[in-house]
Order: C-alpha cells, then sequence, then structure tokens
C-alpha cells in the first residue's frame, strides 16, 4: 500500500435524486486516510430543538407586545404563551445537552465577548424574566377575580412594560444564535456567516407567525399574517444568498439527511406563506398554514444543523477551501 | 483585556491576557524528520496525565491505532505510508544506541530496494496565539497560563462542547468515557504539562522523545532552531521540508506548538491554512445587529398596516 490517501471518507458519486444536484467536479485533495480535521459539535439535535424553540419565544415577545399594545387580546393570549413555553423548551433542551448539566450556572460566572455562548447566555437572562412576567400576567388575569389581589395583582399590572422589555430584548434571541453557529471552525456554519442571521431571524418570524395563525381568531390575527409571511419571505432570500456566498461547503445544504430537512423545509415554507395569504378569511386555512410555517422553521434550524455537521466530518470543506487559498498565493495572513 | 491584534495579528499571548511580567512563552517544536514513530510520547502522556483508554482498534492505516487527538489521546503519532521522492540524506544515520530488530545491513544497491517511504508525526495541541477553543469558552474554564499555553480547568468546565467544534485543527474534545472517569463530560486536551512546567520540568512527550523529535522551551528560540533546521534540510537536498505554524502573522497568529513536515499539512491530517474562527466575529455580531434591527422593524410594520 504505497498510495498516498486522499479523497472523503464516503465520496459519493454518480447521480442523486432530486433536482439540486450541483454541476461541480469532485475536488481532488490529500488527507490523512480521508479522516476528518475539524471536529463536529458533539451536540445533539437538542440544540437545533433549541435554534426553533428559541426562534419562537423571541418573535412570539415580539407580537405578544404589540397585540397588547394595539388591543388584540387572542393573539395576545397565544404569542405569549408561546413566548413562555418556547423559553421553558430552550433551557431544557440547553442544559441537557451539556456535558455537566449540574454546572449550567457556569455560564454566569462571566461574560465574554468573544463568546458567542456567554452573550447569548447574557441575552437570554435578560429577555427571559421579562418576557416570562409579561406570560405570566396573562395566567394570571385568566384566575378569578378574587385571587388577583397583592402581589399577584402587581403582576398583571407590570404584564405590559415587561412584555414591552421583553419585546426590545427579543430580537437578539433570535439573532445571535447565528453567531452561536458560524463562530466555530465547522465549515458550512463559519462560511454562512454573512447571512445565517437573517435567515434565522426570518425563520424565527415564520415560525412565531405560524404559532398566532395557529392559536389566534382570524379577525386578530392579521399581523401575525404579515409577520409570518415577511419572514417567511426573508427566511427564503437570505438562504439563496447564503448558498451563493458560502463555496464548497454549501452542497452539504443539498446533501443527505440535511437536504432532506432542507427540501421539506423550502416546501413547507413556501406552502404555508402562500397559504397565509390565501387564507385571510379562513380559520382553517390558517391554522394549517401556521402549522406549515412553524414545521418549516424547525425543518430549516435541522437542515443547517445537520448540514454542519456533515461539512464537519468530511475533511473536504476544510481541506479545499485553504488549499485553493495557499495554491493561489492569498494565504489569510495578518497585514499591517 | 481587548489590545490591538486581540483577535487577529501576532502577539505575545500572556501579557495579552493580562500577566504582568509572564516567563518567556513556552512551546514544542515538532521536528517530524527525526521521528521515528515509537509513539514514547503517547504513552508519557498518558502516563503521567492520566489519560484514560482510547478507543483501541486495529484501523488498517499504517500503524496508527490511537485514532487521532482527542478527550483521551493528547499526542498522537501519524503515519504515512507513500511513494518515497525525498532523497535521503547522503550520510549515515546517527547511532542512538537503541536495540535493533530486523534484518541486518544488506548489500542491495539502492535502486534495487522499494520506492518507498513512511512519514511519521507526533501531532499535539497547537497552543495557537489565538486560540479558537479560549475564546468561545463561556464558563472561563479555558484559560491563557502564564507560559503562554492553553488550559481547562477540569473543575470549572460545564461540557457545553463549543470549543470542540471552534477548534481549527480538531484538537479539543469532550471526554465521553470510560465509564466512572470524574471527567466524563467535559473538554480534554493537552495542557503542555501545566504541572510541570510549574516546576521547572519539560513536558512528559518532550522528556520521554528518544531522538528529540519533540523538542521543548522557550517559543522565540525554538523558532530561530526551526529555521535552522529546515535551511539545514534544504542544504542537504530535502527540499520538502517546511515549516508548519511557526509563522505569527498566519490564521491564528502562530501556534506555540509548531512543527517541521516532510509534505503538504492535509497529508499529515492537519489544515492547511487554519484561520481563528473569531477573527470574523466582529463582522458576525454586525450582521446579527442588522438582522435584529430588521426582526423588530418588522413586528413594528405588522401591526402598523391598517385593518385586521
Amino acid at each position: 500500500m504505497t498510495q498516498v490517501h486522499g479523497g472523503s471518507p464516503s465520496r459519493q458519486r454518480g447521480s442523486r435524486r432530486g433536482g439540486d444536484r450541483i454541476m461541480v467536479p469532485e475536488a481532488d485533495f490529500s488527507s490523512y486516510y480521508g479522516r476528518p480535521i475539524v471536529k463536529p459539535a458533539p451536540w445533539e439535535n437538542d440544540i437545533a430543538y433549541y435554534l426553533f424553540t428559541g426562534g419562537v419565544a423571541a418573535g412570539s415577545a415580539l407580537l405578544a407586545a404589540g397585540a397588547d399594545l394595539t388591543g388584540r387580546p387572542g393573539l395576545r393570549r397565544v404569542a405569549r404563551f408561546g413566548s413562555l413555553g418556547g423559553l421553558g423548551l430552550s433551557i431544557g433542551f440547553l442544559v441537557h445537552d451539556l456535558g455537566k448539566p449540574s454546572r449550567f450556572l457556569n455560564m454566569l460566572r462571566v461574560a465574554k465577548l468573544t463568546s458567542p455562548m456567554s452573550v447569548g447566555t447574557w441575552i437570554l437572562s435578560l429577555h427571559g424574566p421579562f418576557a416570562a412576567l409579561a406570560s405570566g400576567s396573562e395566567i394570571v388575569a385568566m384566575l378569578p377575580a378574587h385571587w388577583q389581589r397583592g402581589p399577584l395583582g402587581l403582576v398583571v399590572t407590570l404584564g405590559r412594560p415587561a412584555g414591552l422589555v421583553g419585546a426590545v430584548t427579543a430580537p437578539p434571541v433570535a439573532a445571535y444564535t447565528a453567531v452561536l453557529l458560524a463562530d466555530t471552525a465547522t465549515p458550512a456554519w463559519h462560511s454562512a456567516h454573512e447571512e445565517l442571521p437573517f435567515v434565522f431571524c426570518g425563520s424565527a418570524a415564520a415560525a412565531s407567525g405560524g404559532l398566532g395563525l395557529l392559536g389566534a381568531p382570524v379577525a386578530e390575527a392579521g399581523p401575525a399574517r404579515a409577520f409570518a409571511v415577511g419572514g417567511a419571505l426573508v427566511e427564503l432570500a437570505a438562504e439563496q444568498r447564503m448558498e451563493a456566498s458560502m463555496g464548497l461547503s454549501a452542497e452539504t445544504l443539498h446533501q443527505g439527511v440535511a437536504g432532506r430537512w432542507m427540501r421539506a423545509s423550502k416546501a413547507l415554507t413556501v406552502a404555508g406563506a402562500v397559504g397565509a395569504l390565501a387564507g385571510r378569511r379562513s380559520r382553517l386555512l390558517s391554522m394549517a398554514s401556521g402549522a406549515a410555517l412553524m414545521a418549516g422553521s424547525l425543518c430549516t434550524r435541522m437542515g443547517v444543523f445537520e448540514a454542519g455537521l456533515a461539512s464537519a466530518r468530511d475533511p473536504k470543506y476544510t481541506v479545499v477551501p485553504q488549499r485553493e487559498r495557499v495554491d493561489q498565493g492569498v494565504p489569510v495572513r495578518h497585514q499591517e | 483585556m481587548i489590545g490591538r491584534n486581540s483577535l487577529f495579528g501576532p502577539l505575545d499571548p500572556a501579557p495579552d491576557a493580562g500577566y504582568e511580567a509572564p516567563p518567556p512563552r513556552k512551546g514544542f517544536f515538532t521536528d517530524t524528520s527525526v521521528c521515528i514513530g515509537c509513539k514514547a510520547c503517547e504513552v508519557a502522556c498518558k502516563e503521567w496525565n492520566d489519560v484514560p483508554e482510547n478507543l483501541f482498534e486495529m484501523l488498517g492505516t499504517s500503524y496508527d491505532n490511537s485514532h487521532s487527538l482527542n478527550a483521551n489521546q493528547w499526542r498522537h503519532v501519524a503515519f504515512i505510508e507513500r511513494p518515497g521522492t525525498a532523497p535521503v540524506p547522503d550520510r549515515p544515520a546517527v547511532d542512538l544506541g537503541m536495540p535493533t530488530v530486523g534484518a541486518a545491513p544488506s548489500d542491495v544497491p539502492e535502486e534495487a530496494k522499494p520506492d518507498f517511504q513512511w512519514l511519521m508525526s507526533s501531532d499535539v495541541c497547537k497552543h495557537c496565539t489565538h486560540a479558537a477553543c479560549l475564546d468561545v469558552c463561556p464558563t472561563g474554564s479555558l484559560f491563557r497560563s502564564e507560559f503562554g499555553t492553553v488550559v481547562v480547568q477540569d473543575d470549572i468546565c460545564n461540557g457545553c462542547g463549543y470549543c470542540v467544534a471552534a477548534c481549527p485543527y480538531g484538537v479539543i474534545d469532550r471526554r465521553e468515557g470510560p465509564e466512572g472517569d470524574p471527567r466524563v463530560g467535559i473538554a480534554q486536551k493537552c495542557t503542555l504539562c501545566y504541572d510541570r512546567l510549574t516546576d521547572n520540568q519539560r513536558p512528559a512527550c518532550a522528556q520521554a522523545c528518544p531522538t528529540e523529535s519533540i523538542l521543548f522551551g522557550d517559543v522565540d528560540e525554538l523558532r530561530e532552531r526551526a529555521n535552522e533546521r529546515v535551511a539545514a534540510l534544504h542544504e542537504q537536498g530535502v527540499m520538502d521540508a517546511r515549516l508548519y505554524g511557526n509563522d505569527p502573522d498566519d490564521g491564528v497568529g502562530g501556534t506555540g506548538a509548531f512543527f517541521l513536515l516532510l509534505d503538504e499539512p492535509e497529508v499529515y491530517g492537519l489544515p492547511p491554512d487554519p484561520v481563528v474562527t473569531t477573527k470574523d466575529l466582529p463582522r458576525m455580531f454586525n450582521r446579527a445587529g442588522l438582522a435584529a434591527t430588521f426582526m423588530l422593524a418588522g413586528a413594528a410594520a405588522s401591526f402598523l398596516r391598517r385593518n385586521r
């Protein structure tokens, strides 16, 4: 055996199903027995679910505040529940994915600007209590009137101001998760860093708007509809741009498990957006569209998550772009 | 502390991390041209640092059965079998006084011998000037030592795994086993034998290396020695010899542990042009800020529309 080992561990040759085949010649490169260079993040699907639930929580906090200010109690209620539920699930997923869950609070012993996870923890710590207080006021308001005295009455009074603070702090919750993924050596995540925040914010708007369509009466769902459709459009457009700027690793969004999630995401998001526009007067169609938009958002998160892991497992995505820079005489070097 | 070049560019890491008058930066120069693949470094590392068993399996990839650098493998010797093209230095090998095995010297002429070459290299954590693992660690478990090295504090790490995805070399990893090990679930990697350094001892791997392929010392001095060594090899006609990680202007600001290689880095499983991911972090936060602003504006606009 006197060959230099090259190539990926599982190069797919020949045709694949589906219409998204990219006509790029198979890259030729050297590697150490086809083994990965960078390591995939040791994260379970929990993190992809968190990307989704965090997005729902953030978008819902925005919708809840808007509904509160514009007198839409039905939309406010579902959005506040979405905000609280999304937050609770998010924290659950985050803690569960730690290697030492009992040390979760160690996240709060430092504040580090160079760590998007630290920044995100502090963003959540700021947003969470206010959003939860606003949601709590919704629950208290549903209790019998004679229970709403004393401290519980205070919760109701604070609902609106807390909801406003929760709304202002919500967009960073949706956006930082893109930086969380992009600030890694994982090829498909890092190379997406220009557009990924837009994909994720769009996806969060689509999902939370979808939840509003699912739960609010048609008469009040207008803003949720607009937010959802706008989010879906931003997500679809940003995803296209992102693929164009990612270079070689964009193909991981079309292959294998990630490819199936991304195709499902596109179909569900398009169908959901069209349905939402067509279903202005139909509660049933609105609900179905809302569910499709939420499912589409989840698929986007799963697809991006899986594409990153796939791009880390195959040394091609690490070696080929770097080798090209070196061969073209433009390696990354510090310039005074 | 945040100063110029804190995210990218040449830097002395210990003063940048806030140490006043730290000792000179310490590191490794691993000269793979004299590595004999004995794995003494792997064994010494495991013994000294109490690193538990690694996934042990026959991989069918030359003599490599220790797989990769990971939580349970802080030194990893790579074996590459390839067609022999590099000329052999034409002087007798240095006698190390090692026991010999195999056939006695033969009178087979050079051209009749197999045209075949082994590359061996002992890989290790690079202790980057700009260490992505350290930058992204959300708990402060990873820290910069006074020697300019990067070390995990076992009792702080909560196992978030962010460092694993951030390392451009795929070095640091979360320990998954064996069951019952107190460090299961937390990030582990080479500490450059922090405990030995504080006692003026060489790291265990460098101490054990029989051919001085692994040299330990002050990074400035090692860089000079590396330049001399690569020049000497070029003079002897080994034109494939090259340094890897010694350039303070490179994508990670130069590494504390750098290498002399005899082929392209990717042949050894090393990235050819690694870049610390946090170099782009200001840009990433800017883009996220813009997206978040759009989202807030979009939500407001959704409510400002007339009717429903």
